[in-house]
C-alpha cells in the first residue's frame, strides 16, 4: 500500500514524509486530482492558515476528489489543520468552507491561556480509539495551532485542553484526523502513525 | 493533564559544526550538529534550536544542509534561525526542514519581515528573539549577536512582536549568557506576564534549581541550554525527574 500525501505547501509535509518513511510505509506527493483518484491511502498534513488550505485546495482541483475518495472509503488521515478542514467552515477564514464532512465551524481557543497552544499536552479519550492503541494513557503529543474544534460529537475519540476542551482525536469510519502532530510527537507519535497505516491495510 | 513545560537544547553553530564560547568569544568545536540533534531526539528533549552564530551570507548553503540533516534526525519541533535578513532567508529555513525560524537582529531593522513571515507560515511558525540587557532600571534590546544597544525596551519590543503575528518569544538575557548564574527570573517573568504567547527563557542554565526557578518564579514556558547538554553535565531526563518531583509539569514518557 502506497500512503498519498495531499501536497498543499505545507510546511510539515517533509517531516510527515520522513515520519512513514522511517515506519518502512511507501508514500508519493500528489499536488493534481488524478492521482487522488486512484488513492489507496490518504494524508492530509496540515500546518498554517484555514485559508491557505481550502484555497489550494480549490486551486488545484483537489477538493472534489478528496471528497470523492474520502466518501469511497479511502482511509484517511488529517494533521492538525487537516482535522479542522473536515469540518464546515473556520472563523479563521469567515469566507472560505471547509470540506464539510464533520458538522460544526473551527473556532478560536479562548483568551486567557497562552496562544498559540505551542508544546506538549496530553489526551484524555473520550471511547475506545483505533488511533491510540498501544499509546500510554499519559503520553504527551506535540501541538501548534490558535484555533480548534470545541464541541465533540460523537465522532471525536480524544479531547485535549488548553482553556477549554477541544477535540483532539477524530475518528468516524475511514476518516482518522489529530489536531496535534504525530510527526513530531516522538515515539507516541509514531505509533499513532503506525496504527493509521494498520488500519488502512 | 496540562501543557508541559518544555527543555530545549541549542546547537549554536557556525554554519556547519556546533561551536561553543562565552559571548561569541573563544568558540570551540562542540561537535556534529546533526549527531547531537540525534542524541537529544532520543533523550527526550521536547524541541531543538539551531542557530547559525557566524551567519555570513555566503556560507548560508552550508547552514540550510545543516537544518536538512538535523531534521532528518529529528520527531520533535525544529526552530532555525540566525542571519534571517528578509523574507526568502525565512522560507529557505523552513523549506530546509525547519517548523519555525527565529528572528532577531532584522526584526528591529524592519518589523514588518516578522508580519510577512506569520502571514505566509502561519504565527506558530516565526519565534522572536529577543536578546536584553539590563541597563539602568530597564531592559534594553541589543543586536548583533548582543553588541549593538537598540534604544528599544525589551517588553515593548516582545509585545510588538506579538502585535505582528510572531508565536513565541525567545527571551535570551545577555548579562546571564554564559555566565552559569542561573536564568534572569526578573527578566523572564516581566516579558511572560506581559505577553499572551510562550516564552523560551535562556541564558546561565546551570543547575536543575534554575529550570525550576524559571519556571515558577520565572513565569517561562520553555528553557534552553547548550553547554551544560552538549558536556553531558546535565542529562535531560535527570532534569526532567527533578522538575516531575517538584510539581512542574514535564513530558516524561517518550
Amino acid at each position: 500500500m502506497k500512503v498519498t500525501l495531499v501536497d498543499y505547501g505545507a510546511g510539515n509535509l517533509p517531516s510527515v514524509e520522513r515520519a512513514l518513511g522511517r515506519l518502512g510505509a511507501e508514500s508519493e506527493r500528489v499536488a493534481g486530482p488524478a492521482a487522488l483518484r486512484a488513492a489507496e491511502a490518504i494524508v492530509l498534513p496540515g500546518v498554517g492558515h484555514f485559508s491557505a488550505l481550502m484555497r489550494t485546495l480549490e486551486e488545484r482541483q483537489l477538493r472534489a476528489p478528496l471528497r470523492a475518495a474520502l466518501a469511497r472509503g479511502v482511509p484517511f488521515l488529517g494533521i492538525c489543520l487537516g482535522l479542522q478542514a473536515l469540518y464546515e467552515s473556520s472563523r479563521e477564514a469567515p469566507d472560505d468552507r471547509g470540506l464539510g464532512l464533520l458538522r460544526g465551524t473551527i473556532e478560536p481557543l479562548p483568551a486567557g491561556v497562552k496562544l498559540p497552544h505551542m508544546g506538549w499536552n496530553q489526551l484524555r479519550r473520550v471511547r475506545s480509539s483505533r488511533l491510540l492503541r498501544g499509546v500510554p494513557e499519559d503520553a504527551y503529543f506535540y501541538f501548534a495551532h490558535s484555533y480548534a474544534a470545541l464541541h465533540s460529537d460523537k465522532a471525536t475519540a480524544a479531547v485535549c485542553c488548553h482553556g477549554a476542551d477541544f477535540v483532539a482525536v477524530v475518528e468516524q469510519d475511514n476518516l482518522l484526523a489529530v489536531q496535534f502532530h504525530p510527526e513530531k510527537s516522538g515515539q507516541a507519535g509514531a505509533r499513532v502513525l503506525q496504527n493509521f497505516l494498520e488500519s488502512a491495510q | 493533564m496540562s501543557l508541559a513545560r518544555r527543555i530545549i537544547p541549542c546547537l549554536d553553530t557556525d554554519g556547519a559544526r556546533v561551536v561553543k564560547g562565552v559571548q561569541f568569544v573563544g568558540l570551540r568545536d562542540a561537535g556534529d550538529p546533526a549527531e547531537l540533534a540525534a542524541r537529544y531526539n532520543r533523550e527526550g528533549a521536547d524541541e531543538l534550536i539551531v542557530l547559525d552564530i557566524a551567519a555570513a551570507r555566503d556560507q548560508r548553503p552550508t547552514f540550510l544542509e545543516t537544518i536538512r540533516r538535523v531534521a532528518k534526525q529529528l520527531a520533535i519541533p525544529l526552530t532555525a534561525g540566525g542571519g534571517i535578513r528578509e523574507f526568502e532567508d525565512g522560507r529557505a529555513v523552513v523549506e530546509a526542514g525547519a517548523d519555525k525560524v527565529t528572528v532577531n537582529t532584522a526584526a528591529v531593522e524592519r518589523p514588518q519581515l516578522l508580519t510577512e513571515l506569520a502571514a505566509a507560515f502561519g504565527s506558530q511558525a516565526v519565534v522572536l528573539a529577543v536578546d536584553a540587557k539590563r541597563v539602568d532600571n530597564r531592559w534594553e534590546v541589543f543586536v548583533c549577536g548582543g553588541r549593538q544597544a537598540t534604544g528599544r525596551e525589551a517588553v515593548a519590543w516582545a509585545q510588538e512582536g506579538v502585535a505582528r503575528g510572531v508565536g513565541e518569544i525567545l527571551l535570551t538575557s545577555i548579562d546571564r549568557d554564559g555566565t552559569r548564574a542561573g536564568f534572569d527570573c526578573e527578566l523572564t517573568a516581566a516579558v511572560a506576564r506581559a505577553v499572551s504567547v510562550p516564552v523560551i527563557a535562556s541564558g546561565g542554565a546551570n543547575r536543575p534549581e534554575d529550570f525550576l526557578a524559571v519556571f515558577t518564579t520565572g513565569e517561562a514556558d520553555a528553557a534552553l541550554a547548550a553547554s551544560i547538554f552538549h558536556d553531558h553535565r546535565q542529562p535531560i531526563a535527570a532534569l526532567k525527574q527533578f522538575l516531575a518531583a517538584r510539581g512542574v509539569p514535564v513530558r516524561l514518557s517518550r
